[in-house]
């Protein structure tokens, strides 16, 4: 739109980052350097900058208002995008005249109410902060005879900061909420394919986690498109996580020998166990402190309270499972918000689907997995450590 | 070695077909549509693939018309039809096992008020002459069938059928897609009663993205594609060069010795299929004792889920297909397989195999080798 031109700054809002007490400046780090990182996804220049406790994008130039605002709106830790007009100070009178402007280009409805907010960080302006207001109202009052003033729930909120120069702004564009990644550690995803997982991963980057990744490959009876699925979901999930570190196991094998060696409908849990340990194994070697699933109560065979118990029990770490408490649908509709959908959904076999038994145990028993497992002593330990030793590892992130 | 076997997904171009689509591009690039020279010498690319492919069914040059490939050669043919001739009547007759791209404008015609007769297949895959002449009314304006089926390599008795529609009603358009039988047959329109005949390149060493649809100049069809006014109005936009210059000469080295390659190529399906009904529980889909295309075999693995064969067998650089190549991203059943009443075990077990001049006896025994190795192990993971 023709009128995003004017806009030549973004007032960054975050909520929840402000409160950090002693870390709040780690956290203000980390959430500017986020935005760097995605603005380089924009076409523009941009300088971020804080001051004050809060942080700007001042846009250098010509740039792409579509491609800013949504580069920002991927950035865990942003709560608003306020586009800012700025405005050289040339005295009252020129203010109050683009001002008029400015309300008159973002409101063509001029049916509501308004509050002016003036902030004088300068305080050697002219006009206290109080004046500010009363006389700016005045102004738009007269300018606009339907506009109403409601100074306790206004529709408008005309922010007003006297700084070197003047900011104008009082639209925020919501953004995602969270905090910035890298300011709560690292955990292992383990990734799927399917819808589930990469929204597991995504809720927990929201957290400021950084997201590494482990996908089991079953060749030939997994495809090479079902492994770049993957791939494409961890580029998507990379979008607002940063750089993801996939590790993809040749898995075959171990299937195969569970297959051979135990109760068939024992098959998934048994394979999920052994899928937790190797996660598990990469997981603490990259110092992560967590594994991360996308399972849901009782989804499936192998989600049900008993089975997450017993695939929990080969752990040390532990594991979180964000959409736990998620049915599918509200599963769906964050995969398509974070627009991992589409992929998930074409119709590649991944591991957990081949080989399934009709009717696989719903409520294992850990004393009989266990006993089921001891078949398995002869090789297992060794085909394990092979799958570690052959596992490829590559670093996913947007193009 | 390598041995690729999906052949009817698409084929490798002559070296020939890539020297003029290069020469095409980077020398003589005009547009044929412009009045100066350079457009002069493009034009002469397409006056000689045009010349090349009538000879070879014997038709007039303007009844070529080039499109973008076998898809929209039959798209055209058949809305193009239908909706010229509605006047006439609103009924269409195809057949249960055609590609998409005929089954799927069919349906949209359907839509669009038509009523679409599908007639059913025996268990070798081929219609019967007593379903379509019952068929047949006199609000019949179009009857489709394929050539050769793409899945199994059944054969429709063209000739037959042609000689049929037209004794019925020699209004009656008559449309081939022959993707997967030009150059595998030797095909006369006008002799077999053909009004209509949709052909890709790519399936016959030619660039893809080119193909053409053969319309008798005595019946009417609407373009589908309007514009320019290229190709006289019956298919706009710029002509499409150097893939057709590719087309043009691909088919002029296919036909070279064309009955000893198809010969060739029968030869060795028949030891293929002899080898695998040697084998425990293969069943070789569509018609017996050689009957059927010469290049295309189909068979079920029974035990072994397509896929996973499919996969097992790209490992040692055999490519085959599972299910038609161009569908694969659909996981559905298929059409064909099931319109000849194949079993759920076997429909999950085919696989296709499809053949090219240049396949080998190594390559199929390097195949063979490769599958006996491979079934028992396989078959013992199977899903239980």
């Amino acid at each position: 739109m023709e009128e995003n031109k004017m806009f030549k700054a973004f007032l960054i809002k975050y909520g929840e980052i402000g409160i950090k007490g002693k870390n709040r400046h780690l956290f203000e780090d980390a959430l500017v350097k986020q935005i760097r990182h995605s603005l380089r996804r924009a076409e523009g220049t941009f300088e971020v900058t804080k001051e004050q406790g809060r942080i700007y994008v001042n846009c250098v130039g010509e740039y792409d208002y579509d491609e800013t605002v949504e580069s920002l709106q991927r950035v865990f830790g942003i709560v608003g995008i306020c586009p800012v007009v700025i405005l050289e100070d040339e005295g009252f009178d020129k203010l109050a005249e683009d001002v008029i402007s400015y309300m008159n280009m973002v409101y063509p409805d001029k049916n509501k109410t308004f509050k002016v907010h003036a902030r004088r960080a300068r305080k050697n302006y002219p006009k206290q902060s109080m004046e500010i207001n009363c006389d700016l109202g005045e102004k738009i009052l007269d300018a606009f005879p339907e506009m109403k003033v409601d100074v306790h729930k206004p529709e408008i909120l005309l922010q007003v900061e006297i700084r070197s120069r003047i900011y104008v702004y009082s639209e925020i564009i919501p953004g995602p909420g969270g905090m910035p990644v890298g300011t709560n550690g690292k955990a292992m995803l383990l990734l799927s394919g399917g819808i589930d997982s990469p929204v597991a991963g995504y809720m927990i980057a929201k957290r400021g986690v950084k997201i590494d990744a482990v996908y089991f490959h079953a060749p030939p009876y997994t495809s090479e498109r079902a492994k770049q699925k993957v791939i494409d979901l961890a580029k998507i999930v990379s979008r607002y996580s940063g750089p993801i570190y996939l590790h993809i196991v040749n898995f075959t094998d171990i299937q195969l020998y569970i297959h051979e060696k135990c109760p068939h409908e024992e098959l998934t849990i048994i394979m999920r166990r052994y899928m937790m340990k190797i996660a598990e194994h990469f997981a603490k070697e990259t110092d992560c402190l967590g594994l991360i699933t996308g399972e849901s109560i009782g989804q499936v065979a192998s989600q049900t309270m008993q089975s997450l118990a017993a695939t929990d029990e080969v752990c040390t770490l532990p594991v979180y499972r964000p959409v736990i408490g998620f049915d599918k649908q509200e599963i769906v509709d964050i995969s398509e918000k974070i627009d991992t959908y589409e992929t998930s959904i074409l119709p590649y076999e991944d591991c957990c689907t081949i080989f399934v038994a009709k009717h696989p145990v719903t409520k294992p028993n850990l004393n009989i997995i266990k006993r089921s497992e001891l078949k398995l002593a002869e090789k297992i330990d060794e085909m394990v450590e092979e799958a570690i030793r052959t596992t490829e590892m590559m670093v996913v992130k947007e193009d | 070695m390598e041995a690729y076997l999906d052949n009817s997904a698409t084929t490798p171009c002559y070296e020939e077909v890539r020297d003029i689509v290069v020469k095409t591009m980077m020398v003589d690039y005009g547009n044929p549509s412009a009045m100066h020279n350079k457009g002069v010498e493009a034009e002469q690319y397409i006056k000689q693939a045009t010349k090349v492919i009538a000879a070879t069914m014997k038709v007039q040059e303007k009844e070529i018309f080039f499109t973008s490939g076998g898809t929209e050669s039959n798209n055209w043919a058949l809305i193009g039809a239908a909706m010229a001739n509605k006047r006439a009547g609103m009924h269409l007759i195809t057949t249960a096992i055609e590609h998409p791209a005929i089954s799927e404008p069919m349906s949209y015609l359907e839509d669009q008020g038509f009523r679409v007769t599908r007639l059913p297949v025996d268990r070798q895959g081929v219609i019967s002459l007593e379903d379509l002449k019952a068929a047949i009314t006199e609000d019949t304006i179009l009857v489709s069938t394929m050539y050769v089926n793409n899945e199994i390599g059944s054969v429709q008795p063209i000739t037959e059928i042609g000689k049929l529609v037209h004794e019925v009603n020699p209004k009656i358009i008559y449309h081939v897609d022959a993707i997967q039988a030009y150059e595998k047959y030797r095909i006369l329109p006008k002799k077999m009663n053909i009004d209509m005949m949709s052909v890709s390149s790519h399936k016959i060493h030619g660039p893809k993205g080119v193909g053409f649809l053969y319309i008798n100049s005595k019946i009417k069809c609407n373009p589908l594609i309007l514009g320019g006014g290229q190709q006289l109005g019956m298919r706009s936009g710029t002509d499409n060069v150097p893939g057709i210059a590719g087309f043009g000469e691909a088919v002029r080295i296919g036909y070279e010795n064309l009955d000893e390659k198809v010969a060739k190529i029968r030869n060795l399906r028949e030891y293929f299929v002899n080898e695998l009904e040697k084998m425990e529980d293969v069943t070789v889909h569509g018609m017996k004792d050689n009957q059927g295309a010469p290049h295309i075999v189909n068979a079920a693995f029974l035990g072994v889920r397509s896929e996973v064969l499919l996969h097992t067998l790209e490992e040692k650089e055999i490519y085959i297909s599972a299910g038609s190549a161009c569908s694969t991203h659909k996981r559905s059943k298929s059409p064909t397989l099931t319109a000849i009443g194949a079993s759920a075990e076997e429909l999950e077990s085919s696989v296709r195999f499809s053949f090219s001049e240049w396949t080998t006896k190594e390559q199929l025994d390097y195949c063979l080798d490769t599958i006996r190795q491979v079934l028992p192990m396989l078959r013992r993971y199977a899903r239980h």
